[in-house]
């Protein structure tokens, strides 16, 4: 139940709620008061930080899931110019081998736009609901989504000028994309008209891969630049409704990733990769609730994190799939 | 002092230059907030005027140039694109706004020609923006026919027509059931040899269809769809030499006249802000 109500406190934009010490457990504090007396010297770190660095499954997640997300999208376009139909349509809306898929966003926009639901929407949207609850909610984001990919791209471009100190990332209020997400839940119910359809990188990047590139993908580069030389991954972090919708869904998902404070030695370094780097907060000092943390739904599972963690205290865990095995 | 007589008992105060910081993060998301919706908003743009208005595949939710149920319903998927047999379908660009990945046709360019024979696009469509409500060619309303240069028009000039109906390079297609009953092929790749041009009329997918039931093979022999009302004919002058194509209550606006015409720019266009149940 705290892990529902922290996860859509951060969805809302709050802090994640920080523990006070007397209220952690026992255990925790043990181990808190332990690796306070016998800190790791930098040497120490720094060989962990380079072991962990020339290892060979340094990029293990990254690669599965870029792996994933060009297949599935390839698979959409494969499938239209062969006309082998396994899976057609759109990221909007698609169907595999026949089975109706609806993107939970697009049709919530639909819904609200037309106030008319069909059969065929409602089969789609909760095969798609449920899909994505047992595969983590935000998990669309970093494995299926398009232009995540695009902008983890244009976010190394963004860390390479930070680094030279050319661009300084302009960080706003997470509150934002609530207050934008209800906004375009009114506008749509108000105008009658899917209005975040038109500005949705998502769809009009899947759109471009199957049926061509039009002017819309100048949007997506504008949206682009402005992460390149603005503010890092913008859209992802502040504006887009459909990282709610599916986070919504990823709060109730048995997939998750998991905090052992027991081997972290709070290098940082998850936080910095970090996407959504709220969600690490746990990982801080004092923070962690327990001897592990499920980290919350507003995490897109993306896997960096635990890649790049040099202890592998961050790890994917199945909820209740331990207890059952 | 003063600011610091502010600060609730309990908490740690806050220094003036972090609340300089958190305004400007205010502010900043505020600008954030407001220029994406003012963005978004530009999307209603295209709407004055019915701009963004097109010829819709057939089922499409409209009336007349009032498309607002049509771009709700849709969710921009492209599945009716996919199984279209002629490939008449396009989606339409962000130049549409909040029709942006909504499905049209460019008549002139690839009409619909209903070589599916039943309706695939509306059978596809997952959210009834391309209503269900629709089961044959026949019952689509997607516009209307107009002889908008009768002048132009060989058969009124009393003129035949011999060659490909839109020259070498045209790439649109049409089925024609004595070459291939299932696959449409180019319309270069069928060249006409007409003593006075009947294009319109000996195309029409409607008059086709009436002819098949009249011959007892409706397609996938269903009676259900016999006869459909006459669309459009050609109306012989006294002296016969010439003839003018009458478009009648049949028509559903599908487009395959204004893409056959032979003469540039077609004598025959579809209007789409008219249908047989409106005129």
């Amino acid at each position: 139940m705290s892990y529902f109500i922290e996860s859509l406190r951060q969805l809302t934009g709050l802090k994640p709620a920080k523990p006070q010490w007397e209220a952690l457990p026992v255990e925790v504090r043990v181990v808190y008061d332990e690796k306070r007396r016998e800190k790791l010297t930098k040497e120490q770190l720094r060989a962990l930080e380079e072991r962990h660095a020339a290892a060979s499954h340094r990029h293990k997640w990254r690669n599965r899931r870029w792996a994933t997300l060009v297949a599935v999208n390839l698979l959409f376009v494969v499938s239209y110019q062969l006309d082998i139909q396994l899976l057609e349509g759109a990221l909007t809306a698609a169907r595999f081998v026949g089975f109706h898929l609806a993107d939970l966003n697009a049709a919530l926009q639909v819904m609200l736009a037309y106030k008319h639901v069909v059969l065929n929407l409602i089969i789609g949207t909760v095969t798609v609901a449920v899909l994505w609850w047992l595969l983590g909610g935000r998990t669309f984001c970093s494995w299926v989504c398009p232009y995540h990919l695009l902008a983890e791209w244009a976010e190394a471009l963004h860390l390479k000028l930070a680094e030279k100190k050319w661009v300084k990332d302009v960080q706003f209020h997470r509150f934002v994309r609530p207050v934008l997400y209800l906004i375009f839940v009114l506008l749509a119910l108000a105008t009658g008209y899917t209005i975040f359809e038109t500005l949705s990188p998502t769809g009009i990047a899947s759109r471009a891969l199957i049926y061509g590139p039009g002017l819309a993908l100048l949007w997506v580069l504008a949206l682009l630049a402005f992460e390149v030389f603005v503010s890092r991954r913008a859209w992802c972090r502040y504006v887009c409704p459909i990282g709610i919708t599916y986070g919504i869904v990823g709060t109730l998902s048995p997939l998750r990733v998991q905090y052992s404070m027991q081997s972290c030695h709070y290098e940082g370094d998850c936080r910095k990769v970090c996407l959504v780097p709220h969600v690490l907060d746990v990982t801080i000092r004092g923070r962690a609730r327990g001897l592990t943390t499920d980290i919350g739904a507003d995490c897109t599972r993306c896997g960096l994190c635990v890649d790049v963690c040099p202890t592998s205290s961050l790890s994917f865990k199945i909820k209740g799939l331990d207890k059952a095995l | 002092m003063t600011e610091k007589a502010k600060v609730k008992p309990g908490r740690r105060p806050v220094s003036a230059k972090r609340r300089e910081q958190s305004r400007r993060e205010f502010l900043r998301s505020s600008a954030l907030a407001a220029g994406m919706v003012g963005i978004s908003l530009l999307g209603l743009v295209p709407l004055i005027g019915h701009s963004n208005a097109r010829l819709r595949p057939p089922g499409a939710l409209k009336d007349r140039l009032e498309e607002q149920e049509l771009l709700a319903a849709c969710i921009k998927c492209g599945q009716c694109v996919q199984v279209c047999p002629v490939e008449a379908i396009l989606l339409a660009d962000l130049t549409d706004g909040v029709g942006i990945g909504v499905p049209y046709i460019e008549a002139r360019d690839q009409a619909c020609d209903f070589s599916c024979d039943g309706l695939q696009c509306v059978l596809a469509c997952p959210t009834g923006a391309l209503t269900h409500d629709i089961n044959y060619p026949a019952e689509a309303r997607m516009g209307f026919a107009r002889l908008s240069r009768p002048d132009a028009c060989l058969a009124a000039r009393g003129e035949g027509f011999k060659g490909q109906a839109r020259g070498p390079d045209f790439q649109g297609k049409l089925r024609y059931e004595d070459v291939d009953r299932w696959t449409p092929i180019r319309v270069a790749d069928y060249p006409y040899d007409l003593p006075l041009c009947d294009l319109c009329v000996r195309q029409c997918p409607i008059e086709i269809r009436i002819a098949q039931c009249a011959a007892g093979t409706p397609p996938s022999g269903d009676p259900n769809q016999c006869p459909p009302r006459q669309a459009i004919r050609l109306e012989h002058s006294e002296d016969g030499r010439s003839a003018i194509p009458v478009v009648a209550d049949g028509c559903v606006g599908c487009g395959v006249c204004e893409m056959i015409c032979p003469v540039d720019p077609a004598a025959i266009v579809i209007d789409i802000d008219q249908s047989a149940d409106w005129v």
